[in-house]
């Protein structure tokens, strides 16, 4: 799924202000994995993600999603594979703008922005939909300027637009469906037709075969089928890769606490490949399937999901004071 | 006195443009746009001198609007290919482009004549004994238009876009828009429209002069304070007819300071002043705030 290998990266190079802060990584997430990620301040953790996303350009090493070379591609082409969630509340929507348009904007990830309207009605309905999963109350206020938000609303509006893909439409063919979820641009633009190839290759599990199916209208078929329908459309077009960096620092530990189960719950509904950096050890334990433990700029340690199971904090903090090699006295290091 | 204020209108619609050319840049996309103060000029002397050669005003001022959409666009390169500054490439394009205009206009002004313009021609049409009559009529319809279409345009995909742009770089780019893209397209369509502007102010006044942009930017930033501080600025639609009021009342402003006898030379220092107290005012109120608070705390 997602592979780094030998990523380096120094910032101000040639300055005495140089510092390297990331050096010699390699690694691998699978389909579906959920790491997450620890380290003390300065330990390469936030430069990491930032070098996946493309934030920061690479100095050395190469970055696959799906065996695609995204490593050259622009910060913003890589966003078409790529959700993110940042720190700082402010930073992953638009202050100005309203709850519906920044919906609208995230929908439209990877895809160009051409003259059509920048929302529709029927995504307006689609977006209510979705912020009524959140249980805030945000779908009544959704051309409210989202500046007007809380900041733990602000991150689970984030978290939404990080992670919404398309959802069927009854009223259209199965083909029309499926042209509309591959034209967002994580397949090769298609035209107007399917043709067997391209059926082939989708990962259809419904009870009859897709090919068969791509004339009748959504709301005709049977109910295994539409499922195997809308799964497929979500599967298309949902963000191969989810980075969330602290995203819950910044909220009040009740507000976090939320936003992490909703977090969560999004992930697993959706089997997102996730990679979480927190500062809470706990945390780090009570989530995900993988660990990742970062020293000076590199991966010092990488939890497979079985042992990740058994650990406990104590074992972790022993584990943290063995490869930084003193005793863990940082407090932003929470560990309720 | 009517005559006055009905030129001030006229004069006050057809800068309006150039207002909501300032709009885009400083508002929409969050930058301070030097080139403005060229492009107003640069729309000015390419109408001049195409008027003059016999070319039909209404193909002279879409020349204009190219022309000025070019200033933008090599000012949008600087930025963000070259990685220079906005402000200093801004500075740039505007020294360059005053050189190109004395080239354009082979001389520092060039007067019109008697040649057509859009303001000859619509009198013709309607029967109007005096062009600057038709001035009301053209600044109405050009203002319209403008702000329609505007408008319609920030409401598409691509609208979205470019104001979140200026609002929150970050986030749209994390959406897979490339803001190099927006902000020298953003850049293209303010020039463009500030050219337009100056376009329709030379056919107004009858001459292109190579200074007449001079001091355009505070202008067109007096006229979009003016009018957020009577339509707000929180719906696009509003705003944007706030810019053309706010370039009314400015030149009425301006028509009745004259009328007063006040020095004429003196105006740019008027309304520098005046942008820079408005700009200020929030920072004014808090400052004045905290003096007030502590005064308070003293006396206590």
């Amino acid at each position: 799924m997602l592979t780094a290998e030998h990523l380096s990266k120094t910032f101000n190079k040639g300055t005495i202000n140089q510092k390297t802060a990331i050096k010699d990584v390699s690694l691998e997430l699978h389909d579906g994995d959920f790491v997450t990620v620890i380290g003390g301040n300065g330990a390469g953790k936030s430069t990491l993600l930032n070098l996946i996303s493309g934030l920061h350009t690479r100095d050395k090493g190469k970055i696959t999603i799906d065996g695609m070379v995204i490593s050259k591609l622009p910060e913003y082409k890589r966003a078409k594979y790529i959700g993110r969630v940042f720190q700082d509340p402010m930073m992953g929507t638009c202050a100005d703008m309203t709850i519906e348009e920044n919906l609208a904007m995230a929908f439209r990830r990877g895809k160009r922005r051409g003259l059509h309207w920048g929302i529709s009605e029927k995504e307006r309905q689609f977006f209510k939909r979705q912020l009524e999963m959140l249980e805030l109350g945000l779908e009544d206020r959704m051309s409210s300027k989202v500046g007007l938000l809380s900041g733990g609303q602000r991150q689970a509006l984030t978290l939404l637009m990080a992670t919404m893909m398309y959802e069927v439409t009854p009223t259209e063919s199965v083909e029309k469906n499926l042209i509309y979820a591959l034209n967002r641009g994580h397949r090769p633009l298609l035209k107007r037709h399917l043709s067997a190839k391209q059926c082939a290759d989708l990962s259809w599990h419904g009870k009859r075969p897709l090919s068969q199916l791509l004339m009748v209208k959504a709301s005709e078929l049977d109910k295994p089928d539409y499922q195997a329908l809308q799964d497929l459309m979500s599967e298309l077009t949902k963000p191969k890769l989810l980075l969330l960096d602290e995203h819950t620092a910044a909220l009040d530990p009740k507000t976090a606490k939320k936003v992490l189960e909703l977090t969560e719950t999004l992930i697993s509904r959706h089997h997102l490949t996730t990679i979480m950096i927190t500062h809470n050890m706990r945390d780090a334990l009570a989530y995900g399937n993988r660990l990742w433990m970062m020293n000076n700029g590199q991966l010092a340690l990488d939890i497979p999901a079985e042992k990740k199971k058994t650990l406990q904090v104590n074992d972790l903090l022993g584990l943290f004071e063995d490869v930084v090699g003193e005793s863990l006295n940082n407090d932003r290091m929470l560990l309720s | 006195m009517l005559d006055i204020v009905k030129g001030a209108v006229s004069q006050g619609l057809l800068w309006s443009i150039m207002a909501i050319g300032i709009y885009i840049t400083y508002r929409i996309l969050d930058i301070s746009d030097l080139t403005s103060e060229g492009s107003f000029t640069l729309g000015a002397a390419t109408l001049a001198s195409l008027s003059v050669a016999g070319v039909h005003p209404l193909l002279a001022l879409l020349m204009s609007m190219v022309a000025g959409g070019l200033a933008g666009l090599v000012t949008g390169l600087m930025h963000t290919k070259l990685k220079i500054p906005t402000l200093l490439a801004g500075i740039l394009s505007m020294t360059g482009i005053y050189s190109v205009n004395l080239r354009i206009m082979g001389k520092a002004n060039v007067s019109l004549n008697n040649q057509e313009t859009i303001l000859s021609l619509v009198a013709k049409w309607l029967g109007l004994s005096r062009e600057r009559d038709a001035a009301l009529i053209v600044g109405i319809f050009f203002a319209l238009v403008v702000v329609v279409l505007l408008y319609l345009l920030l409401n598409t995909e691509f609208g979205y876009a470019l104001r979140a742009t200026g609002t929150n770089e970050n986030m749209i780019r994390a959406s897979g828009v490339n803001t190099n893209f927006t902000k020298v397209a953003g850049l293209v369509l303010g020039n463009a429209l500030i050219a337009l502007s100056g376009g329709l102010v030379c056919q107004y006044n009858g001459y292109a002069d190579v200074a007449m942009g001079i001091g355009a930017i505070v202008i067109g930033l007096a006229s979009v304070i003016i009018g957020e501080v009577f339509f707000g600025r929180s719906r696009i639609f509003l705003s944007l007819v706030g810019v053309v009021f706010g370039s009314i009342i400015y030149r009425i402003i301006v028509a009745l300071v004259l009328r007063a006898g006040f020095p004429a030379n003196d105006m740019r220092l008027f309304t520098a002043i005046l942008v820079a107290i408005a700009i200020s005012l929030p920072q004014i109120k808090a400052n004045l705030q905290s003096f007030l608070a502590s005064r308070k705390e003293e006396a206590e």
